[in-house]
């Protein structure tokens, strides 16, 4: 039989009943909808947290100094300074999976402008901070490395503090701001980043020179450096070696020897983040697999229905085979009818799936994304279905006899 | 000329359980190209096993059967069904056509296992109705027409793909006199323009005399086979039913 004649046979067969069919799919329909919904949710989220993570910063290892211990109670980490500026120096120029380091000082203060004030996050960096934390300016310009030699009383805002204290969308650059009653120029405003895997706002915050943060704001010991060590790897596979060299370099620099515990912590977010993926990657995976199985359910439904198919059209069977229609004819007449179910159910749950998850996007603001691979697998499984399930009753239609079939009531 | 249709000692023993029942015992049987056989009997006789036979939709137990000369025994089923869209054409008691379906696609349907295109198959279709002089009916479906005309559609899609030979199953069986009459009309016509050999299964004599041979079967074996002068079907004879003239 030629395949064109196949198709509207089928689709002639399944006219006929149009409830019925319609039904039948709607279990297929279901199964591949909640497949594309759920991997579009999964995918979505893997995507949010990589965005968060991304914009925490590339690559990105955290160097804290030790643990101060008085009186018998362990102080947290940072809360003894123990890393010194040579440290940083030695991070930056002597370890081959550091592509850039960075010193962190941090403080709140109080920013004020003309009118307004807003006590925020103080950051006092250098401008290799900007390259490790993926962070452009989007009005104005970063400092430069003179402004840091220079301690030059200059700041960048962030998103949030200027919309505090200028209102929002204002370019407060060329202004001055005091802290601390020193008078800083704004030269930029920091692009906005927004939240932060922990929740707390990117955006506050308000950026100096650190030489400067050393001299205005916070008074430091010169030799020690009171605050972290930011570092970006070179790649995101070299994470774990930069963490490697970085707690070897630091043991040698502060002179550990064997059985004693490190005076640093070095924290690597790039591992906090893939083990992060993959969480929600094994909530996809789960969803999908959920999904699946209801699109199996449906295969089932369709076997069903095709067994009822084939006994209600005993009689159709022995007319077709009497006329000429070979074993094979009846047979491939009957899966392309269980085809033609799953793969139209299929198309139409890809339709209402895509739907689904565009209404979600649209109404939760849940980032989705549809792969094309996931709507083609989607739609190859789901023909697979047809086939496999509709093979037993196609099979049991071509082998009646066409004698008994035609005497069939 | 060797005989189109040739069975030599045929037996057809069907198995019920453990009880062998014996439909066709013995059979041997010879028809020519372009005759009009009529097989007649009591149902049980084993007439419907014997055209079953003929037709190619069974095989026999033992014995040989033969068609244009080949051999039919040792097919597989792909094989007996290309046989049967090749070279034979079916008409049943209750006609046996596809329900919802167009009285064209109907007849189309041996064409579809035959491979043909859509137009071809058309065309031919509509040739068939044509001479059964249903043409005009082509687009109804066959709950939209009477049992005759349902008949005749039947009798196009047997004559469709151009058959040596006609196997009909009590094709009268469910038609009253005069309509009978009309269908035995067609196969008289059919024997005599194209040449076709038929093979008709009934019980009623009335329909038997309008053969040109007569086989009578009881209990699996052939009794009686002779030549006869057909009688000429004409439906002008009886009278037309209330129902029928209105339709």
């Amino acid at each position: 039989m030629r395949a064109a004649t196949l198709v509207r046979l089928a689709g002639r067969a399944l006219g006929r009943n149009k409830m019925r069919s319609f039904l039948t799919t709607l279990g297929v329909v279901i199964g591949v909808a909640a497949v594309i919904a759920m991997t579009a949710i999964g995918e979505g989220a893997k995507y949010r947290v990589q965005q968060t993570f991304e914009a925490m910063g590339t690559n990105l290892l955290i160097v804290l100094s030790g643990s101060s211990a008085t009186g018998g109670m362990q102080g947290g980490f940072g809360s003894q300074p123990t890393l010194t500026w040579d440290d940083l120096r030695s991070i930056q120029s002597e370890l081959s999976a550091v592509k850039a380091a960075a010193p962190v000082m941090r403080t709140a203060s109080v920013i004020q402008a003309e009118e307004q004030n807003w006590t925020t996050s103080l950051v006092g960096t250098t401008p290799e901070y900007f390259q490790i934390r993926n962070w452009s300016v989007s009005a104005g310009q970063r400092f430069s490395p003179e402004d840091v030699t220079s301690g030059a009383k200059v700041v960048l805002l962030g998103q949030t503090v200027v919309e505090k204290l200028y209102g929002s969308g204002a370019n407060p650059v060329g202004r001055t701001v005091r802290i601390k009653m020193v008078p800083y120029q704004v030269i930029g405003v920091l692009a906005k980043k927004g939240q932060s895997p922990m929740g707390s706002d990117y955006d506050d915050t308000a950026i100096l020179p650190v030489t400067t943060f050393q001299s205005k704001v916070q008074g430091g010991l010169t030799k020690f450096l009171t605050g972290a060590i930011f570092v970006g790897a070179v790649s995101p596979d070299a994470t774990g070696r930069a963490q490697q060299q970085i707690a070897g370099l630091l043991r040698d620099r502060h002179r550990l020897g064997p059985g004693i515990d490190d005076d640093f912590s070095v924290r690597n977010l790039s591992e906090i983040a893939s083990a992060q993926a993959q969480g929600t990657a094994v909530l996809t995976t789960l969803l999908a697999s959920i999904a699946a199985v209801s699109l199996l359910v449906g295969g089932i439904g369709i076997m069903n229905i095709m067994l009822v198919s084939v006994t209600e059209r005993t009689r159709e069977i022995g007319i077709r085979m009497a006329v000429g229609g070979k074993p094979r004819d009846i047979l491939t007449q009957f899966v392309a009818e269980a085809l033609a179910l799953s793969a139209g159910g299929g198309v139409i749950g890809i339709a209402v799936g895509i739907g689904a998850a565009l209404f979600l996007a649209h109404q939760f603001h849940w980032p989705t994304i549809i792969r094309v691979a996931t709507v083609l697998v989607s739609l190859g499984f789901s023909a697979l279905v047809g086939v496999v399930f509709g093979l037993y009753p196609a099979r049991k239609a071509s082998r009646l006899d066409p004698i008994d079939a035609l005497r069939f009531e | 000329m060797a005989p189109l249709i040739s069975l030599e000692d045929v037996s057809k023993i069907y198995r019920m359980g453990e009880v062998e029942v014996p439909a066709l015992q013995h059979v041997t049987l010879r028809i020519d190209e372009g005759e009009f056989v009529a097989v007649m009997g009591p149902s049980g006789s084993g007439k419907s096993t014997l055209m079953n036979i003929v037709g190619c939709l069974d095989r026999p137990t033992s014995g040989t059967y033969r068609l244009g000369g080949a051999e039919m025994g040792g097919l597989s089923r792909a094989s007996l069904a290309e046989v049967r869209n090749r070279q034979i054409g079916f008409v049943f008691q209750h006609f046996n056509l596809l329900p919802r379906t167009s009285a064209l696609e109907n007849v189309e349907l041996p064409l579809v296992y035959a491979g043909l295109r859509t137009r071809e198959r058309q065309e031919r279709a509509l040739r068939a109705l044509d001479r059964v002089g249903l043409a005009d009916q082509a687009s109804r479906a066959p709950n939209q027409l009477s049992g005759g005309q349902q008949q005749r559609v039947a009798i196009a899609r047997a004559v469709v793909n151009e058959p040596r030979l006609i196997v009909a199953d009590e094709p009268t069986g469910a038609l009253d006199t005069r309509t009978s009459m009309e269908v035995m009309q067609i196969f008289q016509e059919l024997g005599a323009a194209a040449g076709v050999t038929i093979l008709l299964v009934t019980h009623e004599a009335d329909i038997g005399r309008c053969a040109g041979r007569m086989v009578s079967m009881r209990d699996g074996r052939i009794l009686g086979d002779r030549r006869q002068a057909p009688l000429r079907a004409d439906p002008a004879r009886f009278p037309l039913p209330a129902v029928e003239a209105s339709a």
